[in-house]
């Protein structure tokens, strides 16, 4: 019956983001796909018929983000303080220290949890927004994978913070030394926080969007 | 208005009827094949006993020690609500926010959110925001972070392994199993059959309000 693709905005109705509900828009509401007004009459959370400005709000998170990356990676995350001497590290650093005592697969699981997953997401979903905007029909398969993953992998990141945490917590022998957080461990932590922000704010629904006009 | 048989898929919004599905088995969008629904037989209890034995390790995880450290006689050792106060103490208030709200708040909130939910649905009641609760469970479930900061702790204890004897704390066994336990809740929990158990308490309690004389006939099971 509905094998050709309808979506529910080309079928009139609206689906609920919290708990799926198809519904049709309440008589009234002239153009409820411009407005923000309807509410899923089961759940009442707010239905729009894609998320509302998600362009422009993920391109916010994104660019804000790419700028907090680069103190994020130059400033130091944890400042050690011994009788002998002072050292700080940053996220590289923390790697490098890993690698050259010996621990290599934690220092690869660092690696790719504090450098290469945040990287790849602010370039994933940059690709991904500009696709969307110039209403790419381009592999969406491919597309919508890349979005799950970069959404399911992001959290993460987040792995440096808590261990700058623990470390912070745990060193504080005052006769022997010292850890202390640094400047770069907010920076990493707002970078970690704005790209999870990007990754909600992106519809992956607009990825299909200019594909069903393509084929019809 | 609600329609009732026809789905629309999160990540495309393609349109789709809902058909039902053999036991154990997951329904596919048919364009970009993220899966939909699940077939589910008493998974709220599932989620509510999961839930209910979740919250007791989240105490337990909270109140000992997640490691400890001996340097020359000296030992340290720290809970994870000590690790927040060490990052509040040295002034990094927003990094302690972060950590404060990613490992114990949100978590803590999701499992009084189910219990609020599952633990009235379950006596034949309806919680009074029930709406409101379903909306905040998943934003709640989204930013706790107990299984990275698992990976944290361990990636620490390593790091201090070079230069001082590390002692794993008894509340890392507690937190790996709180990870367990929470990844056990959000696949069972099934929105589909939320939804129905709440009807079906909220038609009960209108029957029995309104008296047994006007009672309509109920079909046979
Ligand atoms: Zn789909």
């Amino acid at each position: 019956m509905s094998l050709p693709h309808t979506t529910a905005v080309d079928a009139g109705l609206l689906s609920c983001p919290a708990c799926e509900l198809v519904s049709r828009p309440p008589p009234g509401a002239a153009d409820v796909f411009a407005t923000a007004t309807a509410r899923c009459p089961r759940c009442g959370a707010r239905v729009h018929p894609r998320k509302p400005d998600s362009i422009a709000r993920t391109w916010a998170f994104l660019i804000a983000a790419c700028v907090l990356y680069i103190p994020a990676n130059a400033l130091p995350i944890m400042d050690t303080s011994s009788l002998f001497d002072a050292q700080q590290d940053t996220i590289l650093s923390g790697v490098v220290y890993l690698w050259t005592t010996g621990s290599w697969v934690t220092a690869l699981i660092v690696f790719i949890a504090s450098i290469v997953t945040p990287l790849l997401k602010l370039v994933t979903l940059s690709a991904l927004v500009i696709s969307v905007q110039k209403k790419s029909t381009w592999r969406p398969h491919m597309r919508a994978r890349l979005y799950r993953v970069v959404s399911l992998v992001g959290r993460w990141s987040m792995l440096d913070i808590f261990v700058v945490a623990v470390l912070v917590a745990l060193v504080q022998i005052q006769s022997i030394a010292v850890i202390t957080a640094g400047p770069g461990a907010f920076a990493f932590g707002a970078v970690v926080v704005l790209t999870m922000f990007a990754a909600f704010s992106f519809d992956p629904r607009l990825i299909w969007d200019p594909v069903k006009a393509a084929h019809a | 208005m609600p329609v009732a048989p026809l789905i629309a898929c999160p990540e495309c919004d393609l349109l789709q009827a809902e058909t039902p599905l053999p036991p154990r088995r997951t329904a596919c969008c048919r364009r970009c094949g993220v899966a939909l629904y699940r077939s589910t037989s008493h998974s709220l209890d599932r989620s509510l006993a999961f839930s209910l034995a979740a919250v007791v390790l989240l105490v337990i995880a909270n109140m000992l020690p997640i490691a400890g450290l001996d340097v020359r006689g000296q030992h340290t050792e720290t809970t994870l609500w000590g690790a927040v106060q060490a990052l509040y103490d040295q002034d990094r208030v927003a990094v302690s926010v972060l950590v404060f709200v990613t490992t114990l708040f949100a978590p803590a909130t999701e499992l009084c959110i189910m219990l609020y939910m599952l633990l009235p649905l379950r006596l034949g009641q309806v919680p009074r925001h029930l709406s409101l609760a379903f909306r905040l469970a998943p934003i709640a479930r989204e930013w706790g972070l107990v299984d990275v900061f698992m990976l944290g702790v361990v990636v620490s204890l390593i790091k201090l392994g070079n230069l001082a004897i590390v002692v794993p704390g008894i509340a890392l066994w507690s937190f790996g199993v709180l990870i367990l336990l929470l990844t056990a809740i959000g696949a069972s929990f099934d929105a589909r059959e939320f939804w129905l158990r709440a009807d079906a308490n909220r038609a009960a309690l209108e029957r029995s309000a309104s008296g047994s004389a006007a009672r309509p006939l109920e079909p046979a099971t």
